[in-house]
């Protein structure tokens, strides 16, 4: 139960942040997509580094349990390639279509029908998935220190200074 | 071109962001949660089955592996639509909009056409973030932060995926 009540609280931190930034927006999503505006991506970008050096940093004293995915490039990049052709017609993200919905912003509700419906075709194609495409590729888990065999705080130096250089750049061109 | 945040009540999305990493690195430390939203749809899509077709669900493997309940994720999807809402409600950004402007500039205002693709859009998504295990919060923010191999291919094609189809559907028109 608290777990629940968690969640909602995490969700309405983050629904209230992603709506101040204004990314829930299909012109948002869109734009960034058409290299008009890059809004979404600064604000990503912002969250991935700020909660990249935190979760490492609190990692090393073993304070929190890591827990991501692993490769199956067979899942990874035909499911990432279609679920962007969803998102180019849709415009809207899984997590961000709510807060979408919140701001009034109603085409969203097409949006959330059609992944519950998603969701169920996935769920009674996944026994055929399972023998075909899924597992191919499949080479575990998997970080790029990993990958390429250095240690992790070099990788996340050289991503944040990659990021800021991206951020001057956006900011250079107006984006 | 300019597409500033002009608009009063708006953050700077690095701020923002940022601030979502904190919220993001005090989740994971008190309930061990990364984001992730698209598992939601999955519960969602089982517990909209057992209304109609109990036992179909019931006998349908990946419902197993995610049980049609409510969880910290699901709650948390569900967050984001309230504190998106409140934060909207609390600067009048709230507006009532069934066909987003971009769209209706190069596909006309009707909101039954938008609402088609809209649809659409979300089956082929959500069936792709199923594929790749995660949508751009679980494999995007989460898999991102984590240095994870399979978050960065995911997210690579998510934005593939999605600039192919804008520049489809938006292509002859006005940049």
């Amino acid at each position: 139960m608290n777990m629940l009540i968690m969640g909602l609280l995490t969700g309405m931190l983050f629904g209230f942040l992603l709506q101040k930034a204004r990314v829930v927006r299909y012109d948002k999503q869109i734009g960034a997509l058409r290299f008009q505006d890059m809004t979404i991506v600064k604000f990503m970008f912002s969250a991935i580094i700020v909660g990249m050096v935190g979760i490492h940093f609190l990692d090393l004293f073993g304070l929190v349990q890591l827990l991501y995915k692993p490769v199956v490039l067979g899942e990874n990049i035909t499911g990432g390639l279609l679920f962007g052709l969803g998102w180019g017609l849709l415009g809207y993200c899984p997590g961000t279509q709510g807060g979408a919905l919140g701001e009034g912003r109603w085409d969203a509700l097409w949006g959330i029908l059609g992944m519950i419906v998603g969701a169920g075709l996935y769920a009674e194609s996944y026994p055929f998935l399972m023998n075909n495409i899924l597992n191919w590729g499949n080479f575990g888990y998997l970080t790029i220190p990993q990958l390429i065999g250095v240690n992790r705080w070099i990788v996340i130096i050289v991503f944040v200074a990659g990021v800021l250089a991206l951020f001057r750049w956006f900011e250079k061109k107006g984006l | 071109m300019e597409l500033k945040n002009t608009d009063s009540g708006s953050w700077s999305p690095y701020i923002a962001g940022g601030l979502s990493g904190l919220v993001i690195i005090v989740s994971v430390l008190w309930t061990g949660q990364f984001f992730g939203a698209s598992t939601s749809f999955v519960r969602s899509a089982g517990m909209l089955g057992k209304t109609f077709e109990p036992e179909r669900v019931k006998q349908l493997e990946y419902f197993i592996r995610y049980l049609p309940q409510f969880d910290w994720q699901l709650m948390f999807v569900i967050g984001i639509f309230v504190g998106s809402l409140i934060a909207a409600v609390w600067s009048g950004s709230f507006k009532w909009q069934g066909v987003p402007d971009m769209w209706a500039e190069r596909f006309g205002t009707s909101p039954v056409k938008r609402g088609i693709v809209a649809f659409i859009g979300g089956i082929i998504a959500m069936f792709g973030a199923r594929l790749a295990d995660g949508c751009p919060s679980g494999h995007g923010l989460s898999g991102m932060i984590q240095l994870a191999v399979s978050g960065l291919i995911a997210m690579v094609f998510f934005f593939v995926g999605g600039i192919i189809m804008t520049r489809i559907i938006y292509s002859g028109g006005k940049k």
